[in-house]
């Protein structure tokens, strides 16, 4: 006991700080995890911040200036301009905010639903189990993007139908991933010692299993925000996600794919945007991954 | 009698899928045995030997084919889901692996206070009266209040084990299952949680149902002893006896192969050869 | 030559509290026909020295900081990794403890001992015994032949059939069985064994103590027997050394050290074990815990947990001194003459 004697946290918040402290510490011994948690980083700051700062906060709000059509990247444009003359520079930053708010509003709602589904199928199994899976299986066979794109179809554009959309086709990931979970989880020596305590069904998901897969969907939903950035971004590309002159990277890319190759710069850079954050997500998911991997705990 | 088992039999439907028909697997077969009040009672067995079923049946979390298992008294099967919970309070289980036993999202405080709170109509405490209580219990482990609001995962074995026996005290049972307490610990470790059981028994009153296959450990800690073989009791009786004139083969077996600390009582050895 | 001969090996751990020295100095030796038990408690690096032996620890975290390990003269810790590769699985054996996770479920149990067999065939020929230039399904049939023979010496029944079951197929005694038959394929002339009866039964442990006894006074292997259960180090060993907190502090010959323990730490350890004369309360055990080893005590390690514990102890780790052939302690208890001198 003289080693724990040592350093006594005074309360469960500095104990949970010192394991914060820990996992920062596995996260930091990858600089690829570093370099997702800074763009991550940025292109958060840059979704609430950059409407405000962007050079020409009138482009985007939808003036057009035919003056200064398709002018190459210079010091004033910086990713040059567009078909309508507006700045693409001020366009990709702005739109960055519809891409990330869509993006997480996807992954919050799939997950959520996802979770919820899935919880009660592992932990009841049987019939419960058989049609909520069965469900989840049969949107699966759907690929994701028709499904998102059918609904989208129906339901008329607007960001908020695109996120039902998409969320629609989203949620039986998650739900897969938490009944599996829960299976396993239900086996655990502590669940069954709290059922051996006479603890209910409630008790057990609120308070034993669901706080020990949140970890595996919180990687998820880090990993899936990069695709469903690129699904906003698809949906907006073929014309049935955000409406212009609201700028988003999808339909930002499908409007300038006609001016290629000539004018790339309309599409370079809100592809390189795409491409960032995707990749991004991805670096920082795969870093969580690492951190919060059981093995690798202490 | 604090617990009387009686001609239990447990059989399980083993499923081969769809098509083929089910079998049935005897868990435990006609088994008996009575535990008296205060005392340590060892039931020794191997691992497929029925001892876990035996223990989940005893808890309520499975069902008996057949027999009685007869509480203070009262046939478990016969009670209503209250009574049954009330019961709970009674009967506690310490298990045997710490490391997998505690919540790991769960501090130590969380871990000791639940019991209390899912018996909170049978304690009626308040949650200032339960963190005292928390503290009390882990003062009587040996632990000590500082440590409320630590993970499982900052202790040793040997401590986790002891927040482990801390939540089963935490209701005031009076009928202890120890599930194997000691076998993932270091033998110092077990010597001073083995000590610590003793001692709770002593001041508690408690009566201790203590599973293990170590038979070193039974052979110190229990008053009497049953083993146990493919779901059938192969015999039972006070500890000396078993230990010093076993009548069951399987009795005469397992002392066999039990490896004692002793260099000279090696069978691989003859005495006084290859010393040194 | 020693078969094995470990001097001074120092092995730092990395972790986010900083560095740990969780092997402090150790030295062993190793013959032929030896079965050494190393003991302690958990984290007592005991694991960490047989892993070492086989170069498994990850470097890094891991840091050889200094010492050698030797096995037969040539050390291991400067030979390049496919020299190690091409060590493992023929001239060194492992064990592990658990014999469910150490075989893979998705294939036959013969195929497995079979990739091994081929592993240690195509590092030395004359263990599947077919000529250098046999074709690959020659190679493929010895080596099939000497797994249904291995499998058949450890003691699997009807080996020749149940080489083509899965693993699941298999009791946790059996697979022990399989994980020795495939150890021992290559002919190795080192056996590490990492607690290789600590997930089985009584009945079945004594069984697997038994074949492995065998084996080593068969084939005169050196083993490195690394266990928690005294009871099984007093019943196979030839020599034990026990570790505490990175350090052996007490090793030699079984009875030697069982019969007169010199350390206090031994001491303790055999008085924590139940026996038969024992009543219950009497048990000793030792108090406290091991040391947090990013910080270790001064001096000896076990100076807080010591009852004989004496001012000299924090000055420095006590060096070994043998205090009858064959038993070595490393306690100023031990060196009266030392304490003479100051």
């Amino acid at each position: 006991m003289t080693t724990l004697a040592e350093k006594v946290p005074a309360s469960a918040t500095s104990s949970r700080w010192e394991n914060a402290r820990r996992g920062f510490y596995r996260f930091r011994n990858s600089w690829l995890s570093i370099a997702g948690l800074l763009i991550v980083l940025v292109l958060f700051i840059i979704a609430v911040i950059g409407p405000s700062i962007v050079p020409y906060p009138e482009h985007v709000a939808g003036s057009v200036s035919t003056a200064t059509r398709f002018q190459p990247p210079s010091a004033l444009h910086w990713f040059g301009t567009n078909e309508l003359g507006q700045d693409v520079f001020s366009l990709v930053v702005a739109g960055s905010q519809i891409s990330l708010l869509a993006g997480l509003a996807v992954v919050a709602v799939g997950a959520l639903v996802g979770t919820l589904v899935g919880a009660v199928a592992g932990y009841f199994g049987g019939w419960t189990d058989e049609v909520l899976m069965r469900l989840a299986d049969l949107k699966l066979t759907v690929p994701s993007l028709i499904l998102a794109m059918a609904v989208a179809a129906a339901l008329g554009p607007g960001i908020l139908n695109m996120v039902i959309a998409i969320s629609i086709s989203w949620w039986p990931g998650y739900a897969r991933l938490v009944r599996g979970e829960v299976i396993a989880k239900k086996e655990e020596m502590f669940v069954q010692a709290a059922r051996a305590l006479g603890a209910g069904t409630g008790r057990i998901l609120r308070r034993h299993i669901l706080p020990n897969i949140l970890t595996p969907v919180i990687i998820k939903m880090s990993l899936d925000m990069g695709f469903a950035i690129l699904t906003v971004a698809s949906l907006g590309f073929i014309g049935i996600g955000v409406k212009p002159p609201t700028p988003e990277w999808g339909s930002l890319l499908s409007i300038a794919r006609t001016y290629m190759p000539d004018y790339w710069w309309t599409a370079v850079f809100p592809g390189s945007a795409i491409f960032l954050a995707v990749f991004g997500f991805n670096l920082l998911g795969d870093g969580l991954r690492d951190v919060f991997d059981p093995k690798a705990r202490r | 009698m604090i617990l009387r088992i009686e001609n239990v039999t447990k059989d399980f439907k083993v499923s081969h899928g769809p098509l083929a028909r089910a079998t049935h697997f005897t868990a435990l077969k006609d088994v008996s045995l009575s535990v008296g009040k205060g005392e340590s009672f060892g039931l020794v067995g191997e691992s497929g030997s029925g001892k876990t079923t035996l223990t989940r049946l005893i808890l309520q979390l499975d069902r008996v084919s057949s027999g009685r298992i007869l509480f203070d008294g009262t046939d478990l099967a016969s009670l209503s889901a209250r009574d049954l919970r009330h019961l709970r309070s009674r009967i506690q289980i310490v298990f045997q692996d710490p490391y997998a036993s505690l919540n790991p999202r769960m501090t130590v405080h969380d871990i000791i206070s639940e019991p209390m709170e899912i018996h909170q109509d049978t304690l009626g405490l308040n949650a200032r009266q339960r963190t005292d209580r928390v503290v009390e219990l882990l003062e009587l482990v040996g632990l000590g209040g500082q440590h409320l609001f630590r993970f499982p995962h900052e202790f040793s074995g040997g401590q986790r084990q002891r927040i482990g026996i801390a939540r089963a005290l935490a209701v005031r049972p009076e009928f202890l299952i120890l599930d194997e307490p000691t076998s993932a610990l270091d033998v110092s470790v077990q010597a001073q949680v083995l000590n610590l059981l003793h001692e709770l028994q002593a001041k508690l009153g408690l009566t201790y149902f203590f599973i293990s296959h170590d038979l070193g450990v039974i052979r110190y800690v229990c008053d009497r002893v049953a083993l146990i073989y493919r779901g059938e009791i192969v015999e039972q009786g006070e500890t000396e006896r078993i230990f010093e004139a076993p009548e069951s083969d399987y009795a005469r077996l397992l002392l066999s192969a039990m490896p004692e600390p002793d260099p000279d009582r090696s069978p691989f050895r003859p005495p006084a050869a290859s010393a040194g | 030559m020693a078969l094995l001969e470990i001097r001074d090996l120092h092995l730092g751990m990395r972790s986010f509290e900083g560095e740990a020295h969780v092997l402090n100095g150790i030295h062993l030796t190793v013959e032929r026909g030896e079965i050494w038990g190393i003991v302690g408690e958990t984290g007592c690096g005991k694991s960490l020295t047989g892993l070492s032996i086989s170069r498994l620890v990850s470097t890094p975290p891991g840091r050889y900081i200094t010492g050698s390990i030797s096995l037969e003269g040539r050390n291991l810790l400067t030979a390049s990794e496919p020299e190690m590769q091409s060590l493992r699985g023929r001239r060194i054996g492992m064990i592990f403890q658990d014999p469910t996770t150490n075989l893979n479920p998705a294939f036959r149990v013969g195929e497995q001992i079979v990739d091994v067999a081929l592993h240690a065939g195509g590092l030395d020929p004359s263990i599947l015994g077919v000529g250098a230039k046999a074709s690959r399904s020659e190679r493929k049939k010895a080596a099939r032949n000497l797994a249904i023979d291995m499998l058949a010496k450890v003691g699997i029944p009807k080996a020749g059939e149940r080489i083509d079951d899965y693993p699941h197929q298999f009791s946790g005694g059996m697979r022990q069985r399989v994980l020795i038959a495939m150890a021992l394929i290559g002919r190795p002339d080192l056996l590490i064994a990492d607690e290789p009866t600590t997930a089985l039964d009584v009945s079945v442990q004594a069984q697997i103590l038994r074949l492995l006894y065998d084996l080593v006074q068969e084939h005169q292997l050196g083993v490195l027997l690394i266990t928690h259960n005294l009871g099984v180090v007093a019943q196979i060993c030839t020599h034990v050394a026990v570790m505490y907190a990175g350090n052996i502090i007490e090793s030699g010959s079984v009875r030697e050290v069982f019969k007169n323990p010199n350390h206090p730490y031994t001491t303790g350890l055999l008085a924590s074990v139940p026996t038969a004369k024992m009543k219950r309360g009497e048990l000793q055990g030792l108090p406290g815990s091991v040391p947090n080893l990013l910080a270790p005590p001064p001096g000896c390690r076990f100076a807080p947990r010591c009852a004989a514990v004496q001012p000299r102890c924090t000055a420095a780790i006590p060096p070994s001194v043998a205090v009858a052939a064959h038993h070595e302690v490393a306690c100023v208890l031990a060196e009266p003459h030392a304490s003479a001198a100051a």
